[in-house]
């Protein structure tokens, strides 16, 4: 079932390294410009070494489950943004006249190798974390250490489709998924309790933010949240990243059959 | 004779948002296909033609599964295109004269193999059907070229042959002829024909291009503001709209303004008045021949057939 | 008679520029989506940097509303400044339509540059002002009560869209010697973005490194330099100086490179 995409996928990749000098100068520059993120927050850190009642270490615990989930699901899915230009030209027809999950063809079909460097990156970074960070180990921790990642992997591949998917409805929608695709990652890169108000109450928990890195570190770390939600919500991050998957299908579901194929 | 496609009321509805003021909009809901039954049967070559924005475009992307239809129903080889798009895309192949299906950075053949990997087609057909479209379409010469590099003749060629690979029941194409040069549309006219004496695939065709169906269809459904307008032979149309066939006639002497000629009507004066268009109404060449050899010096004359664009035009232009 | 071209020149460039400003204005939904985006990122900015200050009582010589204001404004200049729309120019060089601008009476830089403004004007009045708003009425903004502030901080936009667009026109201009643009584009997306005080103000940085930044790079007058004469960090009239200067290295530099450019055009038909 799954060949007939990994041969979209090769076809893809292949077409892509066709422009060889164009391939290796945005694979080092987006690996740099994820870099950057990273760098930011230790630049902000550098002022003082605590950051919203978290120590260093514990910041890079969050920021390591972040600088790993949001790559992974930009590699695997992020392409999916390309949905814009598909609903645009109309180009969607050609794919839905195919013998394949419309979702999965975009997905192999703009499969763009350079988002690996970034995903290398990221794990390097989580594994740092787990060494440096003062991880109170159990049976429990040991099996959040491999689903928390996965589950920011997850969550951030449904905010994408979501985020996609906006384009069905609204076909000028431009940068509006970025405040949740890129939005979420940064926002997800710091302790929840950098934030206030009704923001930190939407994006933290409304849309379930907090639940890609902030609250599996505390439960990694053996700390409770500072601002209140209660120990066992530490623990539910898969469960919340199935909901947002869950959550993702019916919104395409919904959006594909509202596509209106513009042009001729 | 099963039937292959069948509509009944089948209708798609879109909502236009008008501007009104400034900020001011309002809805309107417009009909692109509004109440279309057709039935389509086994082995038949469909001509379906209208204006633009007529709802042909709308008709066949009910019928391939990518709009699913506001009302009514469809059906496609018995199954029902938008739930069942995958199987039914088995079953079908789709051409878009302005869309490609191809992989733009890959050379044609690499599209073809891939697409036999996509439609999971068993090895010995995928050679002999594509032995028979390389012969046919005259593909070899650009086999190995990225399709970026085709021009639009070769491109084409490359997507009738990806659209058949899988061996499809039913063959949809919209507008494959336009912006081609006239051998590439000799070339793709000419498969399309040899195509239709197997009789094994229905095809559907839409086209700007009324030489298409001169050439191709036996049977005409126009369609306009989401309505069959038409639905029948060729002859038919021009019965239904009686096309009016046209004697030209060479003068020696100009031609007399004041003469009469019942059933008949005098559409054009040309060179001085010595060359005559008439078109034939309620009379026949002969009788009209007849009543002219009596009033002017004929040196030559012709008549003409009637030509579809003609009906096409005034069908339009009546709407 | 030599009046009129002297005359004519300003005329077409502010035609140029309307042209620029209408055209920006048609994409209204776009703009909606932009100014969204941007203020979303300008609460989740605010916030961390609100908890840097929190701590210590200021970071980097800022207090909590000059800090505030610095990233609302910034959110706000970010649609005015360009930094990351990719210069049109490179892909008609692509294209070879190029060959119509340079049928044009007015200079090519001079068309590019008047074409900027006009979107920035457009910017300027939509999606500057929807965050600094937003961040007004969620926030306490640090307000300059000197007038005379006000005015620097619009002489020092007007040069940071200047620079910015001249920049930004020597990496299209690349395209007459590269078949493929996107690797300048990308590099100049990530120099601009980290080395201009977007993403944190330069001011944190190591002393030596910021310095290295102001005196090295135009970088630092595209964001830094009218957002420190906005909140009044450090000499305004100094940073508008450096400002000047700058935009005239790019601008001396880019004649140079547009005219081998055009040399290259015309010797070797694109």
């Amino acid at each position: 079932m799954v060949e007939p995409y990994l041969r979209l996928l090769v076809a893809q990749v292949r077409g892509q390294t066709q422009y060889r000098a164009s391939f290796v100068v945005e694979l080092v520059f987006s690996t740099l410009m994820t870099a950057l993120d990273v760098v930011t927050v230790f630049v902000i850190f550098s002022v003082n070494d605590r950051l919203g009642g978290f120590g260093g270490t514990e910041v890079l615990m969050i920021v390591g489950i972040a600088a790993f989930g949001f790559p992974a699901a930009d590699l695997v899915v992020g392409n999916v943004e390309r949905l814009r230009v598909y609903v645009r030209t109309g180009l969607l027809d050609a794919v839905l006249v195919r013998p394949l999950s419309a979702l999965g063809q975009l997905v192999a079909m703009d499969f763009s190798v350079r988002r690996a460097g970034r995903v290398v990156q990221g794990t390097a970074l989580y594994v740092v974390a787990l060494v440096v960070a003062p991880v109170v180990w159990s049976p429990g921790a040991v099996v959040l250490v491999v689903l928390a990642p996965l589950s920011a992997t997850v969550f951030f591949g449904a905010i994408f489709v979501v985020g996609a998917t906006v384009a069905f409805w609204w076909i000028e929608s431009g940068e509006i998924a970025n405040a949740f695709t890129y939005g979420g990652r940064d926002f997800t890169s710091y302790p929840m309790t950098v934030f206030s108000g009704l923001f930190r109450r939407v994006f933290a928990y409304g849309l379930g933010f907090a639940f890609v890195a902030y609250l599996p570190a505390l439960a990694l770390l053996g700390r409770s949240d500072p601002i209140g939600a209660p120990d066992w919500l530490r623990w539910c991050s898969p469960l919340v990243a199935l909901f947002a998957a869950g959550v993702a299908a019916l919104f395409w579901r919904t959006g594909i059959r509202h596509y209106r194929s513009t042009g001729s | 004779m099963t039937a292959v496609i069948k509509t009944s009321a089948l209708r798609k509805d879109f909502t236009v948002w008008h501007k009104t003021g400034r900020l001011r909009r309002q809805r309107r809901v417009v009909s692109a296909v509004d109440g279309v039954d057709l039935t389509v049967t086994e082995g038949e070559l469909l001509g379906y033609i209208g204006p633009n924005g007529a709802g042909k475009s709308t008709t066949l992307k009910m019928m391939t599964g990518i709009l699913s239809p506001s009302g009514g129903q469809v059906s496609v080889c018995g199954l029902t295109p938008v739930p069942q798009r995958t199987t039914l895309a088995l079953r079908i192949g789709v051409v878009f004269g302005q869309r490609s299906q191809l992989w733009w950075d890959l050379p044609l053949s690499e599209s073809f193999s891939l697409l036999r990997h996509v439609y999971r087609v068993p090895a010995a057909d995928h050679a002999a059907r594509l032995r028979r479209c390389r012969e046919l379409l005259d593909l070899d010469a650009f086999l190995a070229t990225p399709v970026r590099q085709l021009s639009l003749g070769q491109r084409m060629r490359g997507e009738l042959t990806a659209a058949l690979l899988h061996g499809p029941k039913v063959l949809f194409l919209d507008e494959p002829t336009i912006g081609l040069d006239v051998l590439s549309k000799q070339a793709v006219r000419g498969f399309l024909a040899e195509l239709d004496a197997r009789g094994d695939t229905t095809v559907v065709l839409t086209t700007h291009d009324l030489a298409d169906i001169e050439k191709l269809c036996r049977r005409l459904v126009v369609i306009d503001h989401g309505r069959v307008v038409h639905d029948g032979t060729v002859a038919q149309l021009h019965a239904a709209y009686r096309s009016r066939r046209r004697v030209v006639v060479d003068l020696d002497a100009p031609w007399p303004a004041d003469l009469v000629l019942p059933g008949a009507s005098v559409e054009r004066v040309e060179a001085d008045g010595l060359r005559v268009t008439i078109a034939l109404e309620d009379t026949t060449a002969g009788e009209l021949l007849g009543r002219l050899a009596g009033s002017v010096a004929l040196r030559d004359l012709s008549v003409r057939e009637p030509e579809i664009d003609d009906v096409i035009a005034r069908l339009y232009a009546g709407r | 008679m030599s009046d009129t071209s002297t005359s004519g020149l300003p005329r077409i460039l502010a035609v140029v520029a309307a042209a620029g400003f209408r055209r920006h204005s048609t994409y209204r939904q776009a703009t909606i989506a932009g100014a969204f985006t941007n203020t979303m990122f300008g609460f989740m900015r605010c916030y961390i940097m609100l908890s840097v200050v929190d701590v210590t009582g200021q970071a980097g010589g800022y207090d909590r509303a000059q800090l505030a204001t610095f990233v609302w404004v910034g959110q706000g200049l970010l649609a005015v400044v360009n930094f990351w729309t990719p210069p049109e120019l490179a892909e008609r060089v692509r294209s070879g339509d190029v060959v119509a601008d340079l049928l044009r009476p007015v200079d090519l830089m001079a068309m590019v540059l008047a074409t900027d403004l006009g979107r920035a004007g457009y910017a300027l009045i939509t999606r500057f002002v929807v965050p600094v708003v937003v961040g007004m009425l969620a926030f306490d903004l640090f307000l300059p009560a000197d007038p005379l502030t006000y005015a620097a901080f619009a002489v020092s936009v007007l040069l940071a869209v200047l620079i910015s667009a001249t920049c930004l026109h020597l990496v299209a201009l690349t395209a007459f010697w590269l078949m493929d643009v996107r690797g300048v584009t990308m590099v100049w997306a990530l120099l601009s973005g980290a080395a201009s005080g977007l993403y944190f103000p330069l001011t944190l940085l190591p002393d030596w490194l910021a310095t290295l930044l102001w005196v090295g790079t135009p970088f630092p007058s595209l964001m830094q330099a009218p957002l420190d004469v906005l909140v009044g960090r450090g000499s305004a009239a100094l940073m508008v100086a450096g400002q000047v200067a700058w935009l005239a290295v790019v601008v001396a530099l880019a004649r140079v490179v547009q005219r081998r450019a055009l040399n290259r055009l015309v010797i070797q038909g694109g």
